[in-house]
This record gives C-alpha cells, sequence and structure tokens, in this order.
C-alpha cells in the first residue's frame, strides 16, 4: 500500500478491482465504509462475480477474468479523450512529455525486440532519447508526436468502449458509468483509491494489471495524496515483511538484488545499479545503494566481510536464471533436479497450482521438511486420503520431517502490515507439547550444519563458518536481538562530513538509513527497518495512536519503513510550488524554508520546490511513469493478452493471443485444456470465513462454512440441470473436484464477442486435514503458469467443464 | 442474591406479582443493525460463539453461506442471505444477522409458564435464566421472530443473552466488539435511533426511497433494531415479519389460563429435575427424550384444558 | 464546545463504536448482576497484546489468560478480542480474528517431531535431536554434491539449488532475517515465500 489503511476514508471515489476487500481484509474494509458515510464517497466493484464487496457497493459492474488490462486501458482511453486528467500533476510528475527512442515499436501486439525462440524481449528500445549529458529529452509542450503521452493515446485507441464490452462482456453503459466516476477524481482536490490484491496479481499479465491501474492514477493525480494510492492489500500477517526481508529467489533484505553470475564482480554488480540521474539536478535515491549493499554484507559476515575481499561478494549466491520461483521448483522436482525441499509455514500441496504435479513433485524428493504449528496436507502428501489424495504410500521414497511450531501467541517478534508497519507482538502463553519456535529449529539445523562443516569440511564452507552469530543465546537468539541487526550499528565512531566532531559512536543503534556507510563503518541487515530500533528503544512497540487533525496517519502508533513514513510519494500531495493541492486533507507542504505536515517527507527535506527535482526519487527521472521504459519484460505499455486458457480469440491481434513473454514450461503446456472440452472460465478466491488453509483447522470456521462447493449462474445450473446444493463434477485438463453446487443469481453469463460466457467460482479452502468436510482444493484444476514478470501463478482465470454428478458413496 | 437482582427486572416470566424493578430509571439499552454496511462476514456469529463458549456440530454446505442451517442451542446469531432482484433487474445481496430482538412486549416471556424462567431486566435485555428454565418450549411459541431453541440434551431453551455478563461490566456485546464495519452499533436506545436516522439520510440520498428503521410497535418496539434500505418491506430480508405478532394463543394464556396452568407444569418441572439428580445431565437417553417430550404434552394439556 | 449527539458518538468510536456505555442498563448494580447474569469470565484474566496472525490488515488483538504468570503457572489463554486502542482496527476482528482461539488450540496442532520413512504409511514421533541431527545430514549430503562453485563459463556462482524453502509468511520479520541468513550462507537460491500465491 502507498497509504494506510484509515487513509481510506480520504477518498472520493473507491474502486475495489482485482480484490474483495470486504471479504479479505473486513477490519480494513471499514474504512470504505467510513469514506462513505463520513467522505461521501461512492464505492465502485468490478468483479466477476457480485461478492459480499458489491453487496455493499454503490455501483457494480461484472467483468471476465483476465481482462482487467483491457477494461482499464479503455478508461485510459476516455480520460484522454475527454480530456478529464489533472494536467498540472501529469505534466511536472508523470514522464507523459519524455520523448522515446525511434526504435519503440507495437505492431500486431508485439513491442519491438521480440524473440520468438527464447519467447522473451529485446528492450533496448524501451527507453528515452538522451541528449548529450545523457538526459532524457522531453517536449512540455506535448506537440512531440514522440512524448509518452502520445504514444499513450496511440496504444490505447484500440481500446473503445465497443471494444472493451467485446473482450470484457461488461455492458457498456456500465463501463461508461464507471469511466465517469474516475473522472471526477481528475480534480486536484479529489481522490480515487485502489484497493486490489490477488485478483490482479494471479494471471499471466499480473504485473501489468497493476501497472495499467498505476497510470490511470497518476493520470488523475491520485498518488501521494490523502484518499488516493495503489493499495496492494496483501495477504498473510508478514508477507510485506518477508518481501522486505528479501526471502526471495532473487532478492535480498531491503530490495537489493541477488546478484547474477554474470556480475562477476561487487563493481560489475555495482555498475547496473547506479541509478544516474536521468533529469538536470533530480535526486535518485538509489545511488545510496552500495552502502546499503555493504551495511548488508557487514551485518551477515561481519570482519570477515573488509574491502580486501569486495565485502565478501563471493560469499552471496548467483543466480542463472532470473527467477528460481515456485513454478520452477516444481518443475525441477518433476525433472529429478532437487533432493530436499523444506515448508516452513507453507502449504505447497494445497496452494500451488495443479496438485498433481505438485504431489508428484514432493513424491521424487529425498526428503521434505515441514515446520508448521499445524497438520498440514503437504506433510501428508505421501498418505493415501481417497480421491482428495490418492498417493501409493509404498512407491513414495521421500523421508518426511513433520516439527511442530510456536504460534502468534507463543513468541514475541514484529511483523509488516501491508501499510508497511512494524509493529510488534507478546508471547501469552507456552506452546503445546514439544513445539518450538522457527528460530530455535533454524538455528538448530544451522549449528548442526556448521559444525560439521568445521569438524569435516565439504563444499564451500566459508559462508557457513564465517556468518555473524553474536547472540546471547545462540541456540535461540532473542528477536530483540535480531531486530537491532536490522536496524544497525555504527562499527566505528562516524564522524559529521562537515565538522569533522563523531556523530554517532561505535557500537550506537542507528537513527536511520541515511547513516550508512559504504566503507564498512556500518552495519544494518535491512536498511529499510534502520530507524526501526533505535537507541531510543523498540520503535515497533510505540502505542500512541494520535492522528493530528484525524487524517489516518498515526505517526507515532509503532513505526513504517521507510522512516516512518506513512504514504509514499507525499510530496506530489502538493503542486509545484509546494501548496497542497487538496488544502482541506494536505500531508505535507512547503513553508517557505523546508516541508512541513503531518507525516515524513518523501523528499529532501530543505529541498525548494524551485530547484524542481521530481517527486518520484526511488526513480531516476524523478517521475511516475506512463511508460515503464525496460522495467517490465512484456511491455513499456500494457496490452491486452488473453489467459493461458481462454475460450476466446484475442480480438485485438489474434495472431497473439496470450502473453509472449510468459514462461511456459512444455509439460505444463500439454496440460492447458481447450475451450472445446473444458468451455467454462474459472476462477479461485477466498471467502470470509477462511484463511487459506489453515482456519479449517479452527472449529469456529469449519463450523461458518464446513464444505467444498463452487458457485454457478442459474443460467448454466439450468442448462446443466443442476440443483442448488447438488453434487457436480468440476474438471480440468489438470484433475477432477466432485463438490457441491451453489447455484447463485450472483453470477451472470457475460456477453463475450457475441457469445454467452459462463464463469464457474472455485473457492479454494478445502483438503483433507483439519476439521472442515475433506475436500479437493481448488488447485486441483488450476495452470502451472505464472505472470511473465514475477511467475505469479494464474488461479484467476482457466478453463473447466462441469456436469452435475451424483453424491460420492464415501 | 436474588432480591438483589429482581431490583432490575421489569418483567418476570409466570409471575403475578409485578417484580419491584427499583431500578427502572435506568437507560434503556439497543442495538441497531444496519444491513446497507453489513458485508456478511459472520464476524458476529464467530464472536457469539467464542465468547459465549459455543461451538454447535460442523454442518454441510447447503445451496447458501447460511451456515449453521438454524439457529439453535448453540447458535444465538445467523447471518441470513437473500438474493433479490430489484425492480430495476439489479442484483442486492440483502444479509441480515438473526437472532434475538429483545421485544419490548417480549412474547417468550408472556408465553413461559416457568416462574422466572425469563426475564426482562430495566435495561431492556430479555434473559433466559437456565436454572429454571422447564424446558416446556412455549418460548419457540411465543415468539414472533422464531428465535429461542431448545436443546435436546439439557432440556433447556437458550438464545442471545446481548452479553448480559459483558454489559454488566461496562462493555459492548461481542457481537457489536467484533463487528468490521460498525455495522452493529451498541447504546441507549435514544442515540441508536438518532444514529439510524442519519443512516437513513444517507441511504435516501444514495437512492433507497424506502430506507427506515425497522422497530416494530407491534411488540412494543425492539431493543435490537434494524436500519434497512427496503423498510416497506422487511420480509425481503430472509424473512424478518413484516408485522410481527405475538401468538394469539399466547396473548390468552397470558391473560386468563396461565395460573391454572401453572400448578400442573410445576409438578411436571420438579420430576424432570429429580430425573435430571439421579440420571445426570451428560447423557441424551431416550428416556431423557420422552421425559422432554412428557413435559411438553403435559403443558401442552393444561394449556389446551 | 457544544457537540451535537452525531458528533459525541463519532468522538466516541470514531462512528464504529457506539455511544458511552457506562449509562447503560445495569449502571450501579454490578454486584447484583454479576449474580444474574453469567460471571464476566476475564476478571483476573491477565491481557497480552498481539497482532491478529492472519491477514496483512495486522488488526492489534488483546490475548487473555488464565495464569498470571507465576513460575509455577503454566499460561492457558482461554479469550481473543480485538484491541481497541488500535489505528486500523480499533477493537474489530473478523470471523477469522474473532475465532483466533480456536487455531491456537485447534487438535490438529501439532506437539512432537514427527518422522515418516522412504516407503512408509504412517508418522512416528522422534526427539528433536533424531529430526535435526538427521535433516542437517541430509542437507550437508546434497550440498556437498550439488553444490556448484563455477558455472561453465569459469564464474564463481557458490550456488545450491538441489535443495530449496519457502519462508513462512506468517512468521516474525525477526525469523525470515534469522532464515535468510541461514538460507543465504548456504548458497541456497530455490527460496520464496507466500508472495505469490
Amino acid at each position: 500500500m502507498t497509504n494506510t489503511w484509515q487513509d481510506i476514508k480520504n477518498a472520493n471515489v473507491v474502486l475495489v478491482m482485482g480484490g474483495n476487500a470486504a471479504e479479505a481484509h473486513p477490519c480494513g474494509f471499514k474504512w470504505v465504509i467510513e469514506a462513505k458515510i463520513e467522505n461521501g464517497a461512492k464505492l465502485v466493484v468490478v468483479d466477476p462475480r457480485f461478492t459480499r464487496t458489491a453487496s455493499v457497493a454503490d455501483y457494480y459492474a461484472p467483468i471476465r477474468p483476465g481482462t482487467d488490462i483491457a477494461f482499464l486501458s479503455g478508461v485510459i482511453r476516455y480520460l484522454l479523450e475527454k480530456d478529464a486528467i489533472q494536467h498540472e500533476y501529469v505534466r511536472a510528475y508523470t514522464n507523459a512529455g519524455l520523448i522515446v527512442k525511434d526504435g519503440f515499436t507495437f505492431q500486431e501486439g508485439l513491442f519491438s525486440g521480440y524473440n520468438e525462440e527464447t519467447h522473451s524481449y529485446d528492450r533496448s528500445s524501451w527507453d528515452y532519447e538522451l541528449d548529450k549529458d545523457g538526459f532524457a529529452k522531453s517536449d512540455d509542450t506535448w506537440q512531440d508526436p514522440r512524448c509518452v503521452i502520445n504514444l499513450l493515446k496511440q496504444h490505447v485507441s484500440r481500446y473503445t468502449p465497443e471494444m472493451v464490452s467485446r473482450i470484457c462482456g461488461t455492458p457498456q453503459d456500465k463501463f461508461l458509468h464507471i469511466c465517469d466516476l474516475f473522472a471526477s477524481t481528475a480534480a486536484p482536490d479529489k481522490a480515487l483509491t485502489s484497493l486490489f490484491a490477488l485478483g490482479w496479481t494471479q494471471h499471466s499479465v499480473g504485473a501489468q494489471n497493476i501497472r495499467t491501474m498505476a497510470m490511470i492514477q497518476l493520470l488523475l493525480g491520485n498518488i501521494g495524496v490523502a484518499g488516493g494510492g495503489m493499495n496492494a492489500l496483501r495477504g498473510h500477517s508478514n508477507i510485506q515483511g518477508l518481501t522486505d526481508i528479501g526471502l526471495l529467489s532473487n532478492q535480498m533484505p531491503g530490495y537489493l538484488n541477488l546478484p547474477t553470475d554474470k556480475e562477476t564482480s561487487f563493481d560489475e554488480y555495482m555498475k547496473t545499479k547506479l541509478f544516474k540521474p536521468l533529469r538536470q539536478g533530480q535526486t535518485s535515491y538509489w545511488q545510496n545503494y552500495r552502502k546499503f549493499v555493504v551495511s548488508l554484507q557487514k551485518a551477515l559476515y561481519g570482519d570477515a566481510a573488509t574491502q580486501d575481499n569486495n565485502w565478501a561478494y563471493d560469499w552471496l549466491p548467483k543466480l542463472d536464471v532470473p527467477l528460481y520461483d515456485i513454478i520452477k521448483a516444481f518443475e525441477m522436482m518433476n525433472n529429478g533436479q532437487m533432493n530436499g525441499y523444506i515448508c516452513q509455514g507453507f502449504n505447497p500441496q494445497q496452494a500451488f497450482p495443479d496438485r498433481g504435479k505438485i504431489r508428484r513433485g514432493l513424491s521424487k524428493l529425498k526428503f521434505l521438511v515441514t515446520m508448521d504449528p499445524l497438520d498440514t496436507e503437504t506433510s501428508r502428501f505421501w498418505q493415501n486420503f481417497g480421491p482428495q489424495n490418492p498417493a501409493d504410500s509404498a512407491q513414495i521414497q521421500t523421508e518426511v520431517f513433520q516439527l511442530p511450531t510456536t504460534c502468534f501467541a507463543e513468541e514475541n517478534g514484529s511483523l509488516v502490515n501491508s501499510a508497511r508497519w512494524l509493529q510488534w507482538h507478546w508471547k501469552a502463553a507456552d506452546a503445546p507439547g514439544d513445539a518450538m519456535s522457527d528460530i530455535w529449529i533454524m538455528s538448530g539445523i544451522f549449528h548442526r550444519l556448521r559444525e560439521m562443516y568445521r569438524k569435516e569440511g565439504g563444499a564451500f564452507p566459508d559462508p557457513i563458518l564465517n556468518v555473524t552469530w553474536k547472540y546471547t543465546d545462540p541456540i535461540s537468539p532473542d528477536p530483540e536481538e535480531l531486530a537491532k541487526e536490522m536496524n544497525g550499528r555504527a562499527l566505528a565512531d562516524l564522524t559529521d562530513a562537515t565538522t569533522g566532531a563523531v556523530a554517532t559512536k561505535a557500537g550506537t543503534l542507528l537513527d536511520g538509513f541515511a547513516q550508512l556507510r559504504d566503507d564498512g563503518t556500518t552495519a544494518s541487515g535491512c536498511w529499510i527497518f534502520s530507524g526501526s530500533f533505535t537507541e531510543k528503544g523498540n520503535q515497533m512497540a510505540r502505542r500512541d495512536a494520535t492522528d493530528p487533525r484525524e487524517q489516518g496517519i498515526a505517526p507515532n502508533w509503532a513505526w513504517a519503513w521507510p522512516a516512518n513514513r506513512r504514504i509514499l510519494y507525499n510530496r506530489a500531495s502538493a503542486d509545484p510550488d509546494g501548496k497542497p493541492w487538496n488544502p482541506a486533507k494536505p500531508i505535507i507542504s512547503w513553508n517557505g524554508s523546508r516541508w512541513v505536515g503531518i507525516d515524513v517527507p518523501d523528499y529532501g527535506p530543505t529541498v525548494k520546490p524551485s530547484d524542481g527535482v521530481g517527486p518520484f526519487i526511488m526513480n531516476a527521472e524523478g517521475m511516475g511513469r506512463l511508460f515503464a521504459r525496460d522495467l517490465m519484460v512484456d511491455g513499456p505499455f500494457p496490452e491486452h493478452y488473453e489467459p493461458l486458457e481462454s475460450p476466446v480469440e484475442n480480438v485485438l491481434h489474434p495472431k497473439v493471443r496470450s502473453n509472449p513473454a510468459a514462461r511456459v514450461f512444455a509439460d505444463d503446456r500439454a496440460a492447458f485444456g481447450s475451450p472445446k472440452d473444458f468451455p467454462y472460465v474459472a476462477t479461485t478466491y477466498r471467502l470470509t470465513e477462511h484463511f487459506h488453509y489453515w482456519t479449517k483447522h479452527a472449529l469456529i470456521n469449519a463450523i461458518l462454512q464446513p464444505e467444498e462447493f463452487v458457485e454457478i449462474g442459474e443460467v448454466l445450473a439450468k442448462e446443466k440441470g443442476i440443483d442448488q446444493g447438488g453434487w457436480v463434477k468440476v474438471s480440468s485438463k489438470r484433475g477432477v473436484v466432485v463438490c457441491k453446487a451453489y447455484v447463485t443469481k450472483r453470477i451472470k453469463p457475460l456477453t463475450v464477442d457475441g457469445k454467452a460466457t459462463h464463469v464457474i467460482g472455485v473457492p479454494l479452502h478445502w483438503g483433507f486435514t483439519g476439521q472442515a468436510r475433506k475436500g479437493y482444493g481448488a488447485n486441483t484444476l488450476t495452470p502451472s503458469v505464472g505472470d511473465a514478470n514475477t511467475q505469479t501463478p494464474e488461479f484467476k482465470a482457466f478453463l473447466v467443464n462441469v456436469e452435475k454428478t451424483s453424491a460420492p458413496t464415501t | 442474591m436474588s432480591d438483589l437482582q429482581s431490583q432490575d427486572y421489569v418483567r418476570r416470566s409466570a409471575s403475578t406479582m409485578t417484580p419491584p424493578s427499583a431500578r427502572s430509571h435506568e437507560d434503556q439499552v439497543a442495538k441497531l443493525i444496519d444491513v446497507s454496511r453489513c458485508i456478511g462476514c459472520k464476524a458476529c456469529q464467530s464472536a457469539c460463539m467464542e465468547w459465549n463458549n459455543l461451538r454447535p456440530e460442523i454442518g454441510h454446505f447447503e445451496g447458501s453461506y447460511e451456515n449453521p442451517a438454524d439457529l439453535g442451542p448453540s447458535v444465538w446469531t445467523l447471518m441470513k442471505f437473500a438474493e433479490y432482484e430489484n425492480e430495476q433487474g439489479n442484483l442486492e445481496w440483502l444479509i441480515r444477522k438473526d437472532g434475538c430482538m429483545h421485544c419490548e412486549d417480549p412474547g417468550c416471556l408472556k408465553a413461559c409458564p416457568a416462574p422466572g424462567a425469563i426475564v426482562q431486566y430495566a435495561n431492556g435485555i430479555v434473559d433466559f435464566i437456565s436454572d429454571k428454565c422447564i424446558g416446556c418450549g412455549y418460548c419457540v411459541k411465543g415468539c414472533p421472530f422464531d428465535i429461542p431453541r431448545i436443546n435436546k440434551k439439557d432440556h433447556k431453551s437458550y438464545k442471545c443473552t446481548l452479553c448480559s455478563d459483558r454489559v454488566s461490566v461496562g462493555l459492548e456485546p461481542a457481537c457489536v466488539k467484533a463487528c468490521p464495519t460498525g455495522a452493529i452499533m451498541f447504546g441507549s436506545k435514544t442515540d441508536m435511533k438518532d444514529w439510524a436516522g442519519e443512516r437513513i439520510e444517507d441511504l435516501k440520498s444514495r437512492g433507497f426511497d424506502k430506507a427506515g428503521l425497522y422497530d416494530p410497535q407491534e411488540v412494543g418496539g425492539t431493543h435490537v433494531m434494524y436500519v434497512l434500505h427496503h423498510a416497506d418491506k422487511p420480509s425481503l430480508y430472509s424473512g424478518l415479519p413484516d408485522k410481527p405478532q405475538i401468538s394469539p394463543v399466547v396473548m390468552a394464556w397470558k391473560g386468563v389460563i396461565k395460573p391454572l396452568a401453572l400448578i400442573g407444569i410445576a409438578l411436571a418441572a420438579l420430576s424432570g429435575f429429580f430425573h435430571w439428580v439421579t440420571a445426570g445431565p451428560n447423557e441424551v437417553t431416550d428416556e431423557d427424550e420422552a421425559q422432554g417430550e412428557r413435559v411438553l404434552r403435559e403443558a401442552e394439556s393444561e394449556k389446551s384444558s | 464546545m457544544p457537540m451535537t449527539r452525531r458528533e459525541f458518538i463519532k468522538f466516541t468510536g470514531l462512528g464504529l463504536a457506539a455511544s458511552s456505555l457506562g449509562v447503560l442498563g445495569f449502571g450501579a448494580s454490578g454486584v447484583a448482576q454479576a449474580a444474574a447474569v453469567r460471571p464476566f469470565k476475564l476478571t483476573r484474566a491477565t491481557e497480552t497484546r498481539n497482532t491478529c496472525t492472519y491477514c496483512s490488515v495486522a488488526c492489534g488483538i488483546l490475548i487473555y489468560s488464565m495464569g498470571d504468570r507465576a513460575k509455577n503457572a503454566r499460561s492457558n489463554i482461554i479469550h481473543i478480542e480485538g484491541d481497541p486502542d488500535h489505528p486500523v482496527n480499533r477493537g474489530t476482528l473478523c470471523p477469522k480474528g474473532s475465532a483466533l482461539l480456536d487455531i491456537v488450540h485447534a487438535p490438529t496442532r501439532l506437539r512432537t517431531p514427527r518422522y515418516r520413512q522412504p516407503g512408509g504409511t504412517e508418522f512416528k514421533d522422534v526427539s528433536w535431536d533424531f529430526a535435526l541431527d538427521r535433516i542437517a545430514r541430509l542437507m550437508k549430503e546434497d550440498r556437498d554434491q550439488h553444490f556448484m562453485t563455477k558455472n561453465t563459463a569459469g564464474t564463481t556462482v557458490n550456488r545450491w539449488t538441489s535443495t530449496g524453502m519457502l519462508a513462512a509468511s506468517a512468521a516474525s520479520s525477526e525469523t525470515a532475517y534469522l532464515t535468510w541468513k541461514v538460507v543465504r550462507s548456504l548458497g541456497m537460491v530455490v527460496f520464496d515465500n507466500q508472495a505469490r500465491v
């Protein structure tokens, strides 16, 4: 989230599309209701199903799963055609006027640089024309046909209301009504907030779904302002924290990239991270990258990371592919390329696409370790549970360790919420039986390995022997010590650059990342968390809920990264002269000598408005990007591509039907079904009564939603003779689910390219352990293909068939 | 103990004497359920089960999000879902939290033959005092909203207490506290009516011309009220009675017959009690069932005599 | 400053909770009420502040446990409800958060390490030492056999791809950081969390 949960109440229009906030985030959704009641806001819901969010919406429109880019590109076309954009904002704060290289083209569904064989783009033409000083050329009058806004206009010109309706199945009048509501927030003092989640990410075009909306928000001047922003409503309680700390294949803490094997030395690595400003005088904050990496290496390897060994650069693993993501991991397992897998609080047997492939993959492992408070399906993948898990135990040679862990109520520590708040929590009781904390277990495994490497030697033991472990209790490090290590310390006396006086004594906890150095005199395990645990104490434990002007900032409650900033890009909440666009809800403003307000400025605190530094200081051009340059693998502008499994052709460019940059493994492609056999569009989702595959273990939640079902519209049910609450067989090319049917008015057939298209809703929470009734789980049906940029699986749009069946005998 | 608590009663079942209600100056409370901000998340159901230590059996999917399938001795509140297509052809999903309405003129209390088994406090809460309940089921028949349910194991009647245990220490009921969107509010009845007025205004401004408050005067008003978008048609909301009525049979029973019937029922209750003492409460045997049936039957025959 | 009733409601509960409960109903009759209604079950419970373990709204919660944390007492969690001080949830909880008690005490909570041998049809209970010794040994064997120090081009790559890990997105940041250190010091790159699913 760029903004806070409470800030939603400042919105004039709330768009819930690509998510189902009322069901997935009820307590955050209260701020939408607050916006409606206290701010007269209109709630707009665009969703294939009439959800519980839609039940309190002012306006609802249906959409075919997997067509959001077409819908939103149609909105962009409408806004540009009606000139319903916030001109001054777009001109000053976006790259609308920057000029794009001549070589960049878009034809027949493909951007310039496509390689048919590798299914990837050479992205070198996707950039600005540079002048002799290396700055991007621009035309502030927007006359040049090659400036971004004109290329964008041309790109979206195909997305007429007729075309949107033809692709999405959304009636034109409903689409236009929503365009009008969007347009109403182009006024400088009006804001629209976008609340989205997996409904946008879980597509082969997931990242581009979100980009399209972000572009709309830039055109409307809604980024950085109160009641605006792009608000990804994240899933797990610390999914934000795990992303922040880089527990991903290609990441290091604080969004630093893990090196690739092309970056053969630390200097080579740093070359691609310089982020030289693309406009004169621009602040490009990533220029401090080296300080963050060196301080991380000092935290990891202490005295063993030195200038001489390039801060132990070689001890970091180097990637040969962009990602070893989950889809690739299970492909490797199935190909016999993996032997061991550790699942810490994770249940891939239910959570990953194509459950059959997951089970086959796990069956080929030599060993599987699960660490979980609960008895997960993954830990029992080898056991025969009938049709829901038809495993042949005797044939499965995997050694399985099921390790019991503590849960939230039994440990201290911090979690990062969707709004980037780091909140500390306290232990209330001991864990049951012999369950132990993840910290204790990971430490236990690590100490045993380190002892073995110390005694026996083995493959490249250096990083294992040298990683820092200076905890009071090395067997079970105290979370506070780990938090301090992430915050960072001075390793030597730090002197003030101008006066030469000692500003920070050696050993002191740092106040923030501005103090980090690239000479090895500072250590910080996660630079963006620097400031969370200082000499003043644990900032994450703060409990002062005071909220100036009740504007939804609460600056002294816990601590937010970066630098306790609550609203990202808040410099853009004020006009180029530093006056708030919305005087009723200012965030920061220029008082003649510095930026002041209710939030920490996302900007140099004393940088004058007249200096013309762009507000998006993490971008080299300082501007919001309507043209993404080469930062997305599948195009600098979003384009509608059909899901990998789709009932229709791509009417925009039949030759390029689905995302041309999607990575699809051959066996997965062979497991895609055709509309002839699987005529209905399926989409998976969560119900408000359950959390993933956990709460089927909690009795109350099992009572509230006891049994697996699918949602089917009345028209299709009638056609197929399916009764309310009757049994159905839902099948995809990959598997079969037998469950009950919820025949509902809330899903209506959509007219797509002239044909009636039916959508089947598949809630995902069931499995074969826990207290709810035994079920298959939605991922029995889903395809194994991910978003081209992030490899997030395409759970939201695929093909199935559905038939009436009789009750299972067991 | 009972002397003190009776100071808070304004009504007491099967009693000819008017309770002293020494504290009748107390403010009346009300729970206001604003269905227009309800998202049907069932947090209220969850919180109710958790706080009151209730866990009904795990049921089945029955063609709707309604679970459990019905109110029960362990299900004191239940979200009801109705898919409604309005005159414009647009879908509305009308979701209503069902449960005891805490009537000002409670049909259950009037029907109850067991002295003191149902009481109404000065603040308006209607509460079942289980140890005085004889499980006759008259409250079920007397309720115009079909709320109380008899537990077949202990032959007692159960329903929402409005979390009288929480309210007594100055806390809101568990469902009110949990409700994520503030669709359930709790306070003095006057405050709640004022607040409802504002909500109705907002709804009217959003095109719901018939928005209004549900506080049916047929039962003297209720201490659980609804803000409805379609106050002209309460029955759209999964059969909320348009005009709730206490059954005329109960009215007659209350007015004339009850004192006569009391003696018979008291005897039946007493025999039931001795059975409970000797056989224990935990297992339901056929004999228990038969005993329960007998109590009911005897009550019925007393009533019709 | 004069206040309308509506402003008063708003002020006391930000429009979400209601008016003053102190004057409602049972007023001065606390003792009497304690006798008439079910006893209030939290009177002597210990209150601990925590965060809901489910979604990323991160609602503040109050965990109530029996036992005062005396040396010889073992705390038992008896109730969990929303923290009214929390600026986001303001005391509210969703149907999952309201039922946290049932996940803490789920009958399927694991209590002891268990091991399933190749081809086995059931788990057996094992000691922590057995489990961790064996896991470390299996990891070392695999790492020593498949660790890649240089690629075919001769570049130092120091990666291990034949064993992977999924990290827990409901674990604390401190757990996450320690996990990161262990995983990367081993050179592991098949590494992911719930961010994608």
